[in-house]
């Protein structure tokens, strides 16, 4: 898991800040370990899901493996992108993702530390509106697309 | 009565494995085994044989060989009749030893791809039977077709 110590430092200095609240942080091969809040590197996905499921604000990249999980969820959704002219990801894509996902009902993106540090402590008070659970499933087009696909490349006796 | 076909579905770690469990609908019928990076994955996939490959979704050129050999075995050790993979770079191995077992195979770009399809994808289009994206304005750019999304 590419590391992402600029957002790993900041959740980790928010944790500093308000020791009454309760912060977990997955870092991935981040070289900055937190020292206010307890965290793994990776942790199992069934762990991840019931630490989502019992948190009260997710916070992450904006990576469609967080966005997706969290709306499954049904929790408010801070986010802020990485950026590959920092050495963050490989492209800019979570930018592009950043701005096909921003407006949906749940998700706040930031750009940089400092809104990200504001927004945590606003959103823990004042927590965003959720728009509906999604279901676990792709939509149906691409569902049918894929079993048709499969359909044709089944092999023939 | 014919074996049931089989299918290889491969993602790689984080959202590239939460769109490929997004899809699991479509493979009823078929024999799946998965392919992902971290071996407490499997608990998502109750029952099907599931294999993991070295991560190298980052910038590492000695991981991503690695991954070439785990891929080759995989690929002769199943023999699939098809391939699914919703990315990334690395999974692209699969796409080329699945044509020399005769798989038919199938790339599925990121819904994270949101404005123009990944480098991983331009290079699936000339190695799968199909390639699709997610986003209707980014399939309309590279020629490809766009079935819907994960979402």
């Amino acid at each position: 898991m590419l590391p992402f110590d600029r957002f790993v430092r900041a959740v980790d200095e928010w944790a500093r800040d308000n020791p009454r609240q309760p912060v977990f942080i997955q870092i991935g091969e981040g070289a900055y370990e937190p020292r206010h809040a307890p965290f793994a590197r990776i942790m199992p996905m069934t762990e991840y899901r019931e630490r989502l499921r019992g948190c009260s604000l997710f916070v992450a990249h904006v990576g469609m493996g967080a966005i997706l999980q969290g709306l499954e969820e049904g929790k408010q959704m801070l986010l802020m992108p990485r950026r590959h002219d920092l050495g963050e990801h490989t492209t800019e894509h979570q930018l592009h993702t950043a701005a096909r996902f921003g407006d949906r009902p749940g998700i706040r993106i930031v750009e940089d530390v400092p809104q990200l540090k504001a927004e945590m402590s606003r959103l823990i008070g004042e927590p965003l509106r959720t728009g509906e659970t999604i279901s676990n499933e792709a939509s149906p087009g691409l569902i049918a697309g894929v079993a048709k696909f499969l359909d044709r490349a089944r092999p023939r006796p | 009565m014919a074996r049931q076909p089989r299918l290889l579905a491969a993602a790689s770690g984080g959202g590239h494995w939460v769109e490929l469990l997004r899809i699991r609908r479509a493979f009823a019928g078929w024999d799946v085994a998965y392919v992902s990076m971290f071996d407490n994955y499997v608990s998502a996939v109750p029952g099907a044989r599931y294999y993991t490959v070295p991560d190298a979704s980052r910038f590492d050129k000695i991981a991503f060989f690695k991954v070439a050999l785990k891929a080759l075995r995989i690929t002769f050790k199943e023999r699939p009749d098809a391939i699914v993979t919703t990315g990334s770079a690395p999974m692209l191995w699969f796409l080329l030893f699945g044509r020399l077992v005769g798989a038919k195979s199938l790339w599925i770009d990121s819904i994270a791809q949101a404005e123009e399809m990944s480098s991983s994808g331009r290079i699936a289009k000339k190695l799968a039977t199909a390639t699709v994206a997610q986003w209707p304005e980014v399939a309309c750019a590279e020629g490809v077709e766009c079935w819907g999304a994960v979402l």
